[in-house]
């Protein structure tokens, strides 16, 4: 089986947003894009060729503003540095006369740290000084043309780093070796006599120096060495290590421009409202009314369910479009409700056809005859990724080119969807890429912003207009996590064995609303993260004699997205908050009634085995001011990671909740950074704890919460301790940005179960009483 | 012509006397460090000073703010990003994607001017800013660095600079 059947793959995308040109090119390389040393299609005097023409269009333009603005995407100019002139080692590598160090990051940089990761890669083979390295982000048209040299450009499904590190440390070690080759022709002696550190190559016999600054033009020169080999793990220096990332300082002086900071000269600026009603469109609006308000140039339809009032400033322009009278056609939708559409999945729990995931022996039989069952049903509910960043692209379009600056997961994606929105093939557009003000899966799948852009700017040809949703748009019109519900039927035998399990999940496929071409024979893959038996992607952890895990698809109107996590937030909680239920009503210790089932998943049980000894499983959790503080567990596997989590919470007899504490582990093969890692844990906790306090619900056929008032999601006052066990086991490669996400809210509600004797089987915890039972 | 003191300087600009704060500053002065999150005072990306005090300048009309009141933006909280709240940021690496961060910096800024050795409740109270991607800890941690002297050893997180000093 391919690994993208198993993938909640961003980069899939490509097939569904790529215009045919685009898509053969883009598809026919894919088996040769993963070779960092792989020939460039155009020679590296056509690429510099491109940079500079790039560099030079955007210095007409008068981008000299005060702050930097990515022409060419710099992610981390470095102050002084000499520009990027110099001719490349590769594509992921230049070095400078100056010894300062470009390293290229195809991947997108949204907080997750990925590109200083990268970055430590690279430099590990690279051997350089690692105080000289700058990054930028090489763009999607670029990529393009040099026939997929960067690879694959999507970032998500926290693969940026276990999915590229082969190759970027193929980029490192190649340029390494040219270095020392060309220090060796120099002096005239074998490179075998040469060693490097820190960027200067010493000719050992001698102790002659050269600095990589002074042979890099003629390394450039050099023919790239074929397979090189790559460090074993043991032995980094600069990867594995705690680093302070690359992209810090700039965000907290306010030098950072994200898309919606974007100024470029002469620049417009454009609010859209779409339809409020998934499916709905516009019937007509009055421009008139609104037309003679101060700072409206414009007031175009988008497509048929969205109109623009494009402006000199934004706020002219979203208090234009908000005078604006607007009739709306509501559409077969006008009266959709989630409540409706519980029931809807409340019948599909006992559909007699379900895809199945995931199997073994016989498991409806067993339950019929099992001696003692145990039943519950659970729910997750629709969640909108609320970047803190609202959507957002600036366009300028001629009817010769089309440009677009955007915060993206997969450039690659928005380049497709600006060619087919512009209808100008590929190769004349391009798109700047800027840092992300949050991702979390909603800028990678489907790029419905740059499409709307480029439709607006088309109307202001030669003008760049930069289009900014507001956080009603943003909320309203979000691609959301998927609704689901799921009953669980555990069969037990005298002794309180399972016997059986069927896991029967009804609800959302996020493959049938974004890939459908991905969907296998109705069956949507990735509904079973977490779930599969086998694959290395997203792994149950126990052994049942029965088991059936099988998905009723039943889609809403809601546009589904991925939404960091994913499938693997419910199925996570499904699976581990009804473990706990088993392991209460046959009085059994959750984690030795886990560890009876996990035998043959030494690897999950070691991350499980991990948090409970941190935490102290066994032992009463100390008292915190006067309140007794109970205990939950949860694993999974996910984005090819194990992780387990162990939440203390106290409950007061008022039924108000702390979360006092989570220790997590994570095994993730290997470690790039440590100290992000953490900080990737932690911020995966608050995202998915957020699910305690908030969620998404249809009424009319709309989004009820259309902003954070409505929509609450975890602050500083709810955030819990948390200690972070990083152990990487190696061997293989797993993503850190997710997985933990789906082991914070099933430990914390069974947690609060150990705490109350409340179960807690849907989200948010809204009305529902945490008083003791 | 209507005009705001910011950052120390008298500036003029052209916007109806309704419009917030922010959009003055993001749009007619080229302030951009101040975010726009929520329009509506829920997240705080939008925080500046005014008078010593923090205010989510999205929703303070531009026309409530006098020519000789203060105002204070990320880009004018220091000249280098050497005030001590940015100096922990840094130290502790805090952000993430870093679009609330400004904001974070500014109620920080504020919080420890009046309370310069804040409990944790105080902190909870005074910071109800949003991160998504969820830096609360760090945060916190960077706000104890500050309120304890600025020795970023004592968080303990041990991050090795490019420098070579170790946080």
């Amino acid at each position: 089986m391919k690994h993208s059947d198993l993938h909640p793959d961003l980069d899939a995308d490509l097939p569904a947003e790529l215009p045919t040109a685009l898509r053969a090119t883009v598809l026919g390389t894919a088996g040769t894009a993963h070779n960092g040393t792989a020939r460039p299609a155009l020679s590296r005097r056509g690429f510099i060729a491109v940079s500079t023409a790039a560099s030079v269009t955007a210095l007409a333009g008068g981008f000299s503003l005060g702050f930097h603005v990515p022409a060419l995407a710099q992610a981390a100019p470095s102050p002084g540095a000499a520009p990027s002139t110099t001719p490349e080692l590769n594509a992921w590598v230049v070095v400078r006369p100056d010894d300062s160090v470009l390293i290229r990051i195809a991947r997108s940089e949204m907080g997750q740290g990925t590109l200083t990761g990268l970055a430590q890669l690279v430099a590990e083979e690279l051997e350089c000084d690692w105080a000289r390295v700058t990054t930028e982000y090489p763009t999607p048209g670029q990529n393009l043309a040099r026939n997929r040299v960067w690879g694959n450009m999507s970032t998500g499904g926290s693969r940026g780093i276990r999915e590229s590190h082969d190759y970027v440390r193929k980029g490192g070690a190649t340029a390494r070796v040219m270095l020392v080759q060309a220090a060796a022709q120099q002096w005239n002696v074998p490179a075998a006599e040469c060693s490097v550190a820190k960027g200067v190559i010493t000719h050992t016999p001698s102790g002659r120096t050269l600095r990589y600054g002074q042979v890099a033009e003629a390394a450039s020169r050099l023919a790239p060495p074929a397979d090189v080999p790559l460090k074993d793990p043991s032995r980094w220096a600069l990867a594995g290590k705690r680093l302070a990332r690359l992209d810090t300082a700039d965000k907290v002086t306010g030098k950072q421009v994200f898309g919606a900071d974007l100024q470029l000269p002469g620049m417009l600026n454009a609010a859209i409202k779409a339809c409020p009603v998934f499916g709905g469109k516009v019937r007509g609006f009055n421009a008139a009314a609104i037309s003679n308000r101060p700072g409206v140039k414009k007031v175009v339809p988008v497509g048929d369910n969205a109109v623009a009032v494009i402006a000199d400033t934004w706020w002219r322009a979203k208090t234009a479009l908000d005078a604006l009278p607007i009739d709306w056609d509501f559409g077969p939708n006008a009266n959709a409700s989630s409540d409706a559409f519980a029931q809807t999945l409340k019948a599909a729990l006992d559909a007699p056809e379900a895809g199945v995931g995931n199997s073994n022996g016989d498991a409806r039989a067993a339950l019929s005859q099992a001696p003692r069952k145990l039943q519950a049903v659970y729910s997750y509910p629709h969640q909108n990724h609320a970047t803190m960043e609202p959507m957002n692209a600036t366009v300028r379009y001629t009817p010769e080119r089309c440009e677009v600056w955007t915060p993206t997961q997969n450039g690659e994606a928005a380049l497709a969807a600006t060619a087919e929105a512009s209808g100008l093939p590929p190769s004349r557009c391009e798109v700047y890429k800027l840092h992300l003000g949050g991702g979390f899966g909603r800028r990678g799948a489907v790029h419905d912003w740059v499409r709307q852009a480029v439709v607006i700017a088309k109307e202001m040809p030669g003008v760049p207009v930069k289009l900014l949703w507001s956080r009603e748009e943003d909320m309203l019109h979000g691609r959301f996590h998927p609704v689901t519900q799921c009953k669980m039927t555990a069969g037990l035998d005298a002794q309180g064995n399972i016997t059986a399990l069927h896991m029967r999940i009804a609800g959302q496929s996020i493959l049938a609303g974004v890939f459908p071409q991905m969907m296998r024979d109705g069956i949507d893959r990735v509904a079973f993260q977490g779930l599969n038996n086998g694959g290395g992607e997203a792994m149950i952890g126990y052994d049942f004699p029965n088991l059936l895990i099988d998905h009723a698809i039943r889609n809403p109107h809601v546009p589904p997205g991925f939404w960091r996590g994913v499938n693997l937030n419910q199925n996570a909680l499904y699976l581990e908050c009804f473990l706990d239920e088993v392991a209460h009503a046959t009085k059994q210790d959750p984690l030795a009634l886990r560890r009876k089932l996990m035998a043959r998943h030494p690897k999950h049980q070691a991350v499980l085995d991990a948090v409970a000894q941190r935490a102290g499983w066994g032992k009463p959790a100390p008292d915190v001011r006067g309140q007794k503080v109970f205990r939950g567990l949860a694993q999974t596997h996910g984005f090819g990671s194990y992780v387990a989590a162990c939440a203390e919470v106290s409950v007061s007899a008022r039924g108000e909740l702390t979360i006092h504490r989570i220790v997590a582990a994570t095994d993730c093969g290997h470690a790039v950074n440590p100290q992000q890692i953490e900080a990737q844990v932690e911020g995966s906790f608050a995202y998915g704890l957020s699910a305690l306090f908030g969620a998404c619900t249809v009424k009319n056929g709309r989004i009820e919460q259309d902003n954070f008032a409505t929509y609450p999601v975890v602050q500083m006052r709810h955030m819990p301790k948390v200690e972070t066990i990083t152990m990487p086991s190696g061997g293989f490669w797993g993503g850190v940005g997710e997985p933990t996400i789906a082991v914070a809210v099933p430990a914390v509600l069974n947690a609060i179960f150990a705490a109350t004797g409340k179960r807690i089987r849907d989200l948010p915890l809204g009305q529902q009483s945490l008083r003791r039972a | 012509m209507a005009s705001l003191n910011v950052n120390g300087t008298p500036r003029q600009f052209d916007a109806e006397p309704d419009t917030p704060l922010l959009w003055v500053l993001r749009e007619q002065l080229a302030l951009t460090g101040t975010k726009y999150g929520c329009g509506i005072a829920a997240c705080g990306a939008c925080t500046v000073h005014v008078n010593g005090q923090p205010v989510r300048s999205c929703v303070r009309p531009v026309s409530t703010v006098s020519p000789t009141d203060k105002v204070v933006t990320i880009e004018g909280l220091s000249p280098d990003g050497s005030h001590p709240v940015q100096k922990a940021w840094v130290a502790l690496d805090v952000p993430q994607c870093g679009y609330c961060q400004c904001g974070m910096v500014m109620a920080t800024a504020a919080l420890l001017r009046d309370k310069p050795n804040p409990s944790d409740k105080d902190i909870d109270e005074a910071i109800t800013n949003i991160c998504r991607c969820g830096t609360y800890n760090r945060i916190r941690a960077a706000i104890k660095v500050v309120a304890q002297g600025g020795n970023p050893k004592t968080a303990g997180l041990s991050i090795q600079h490019a420098d070579g000093s170790v946080a």
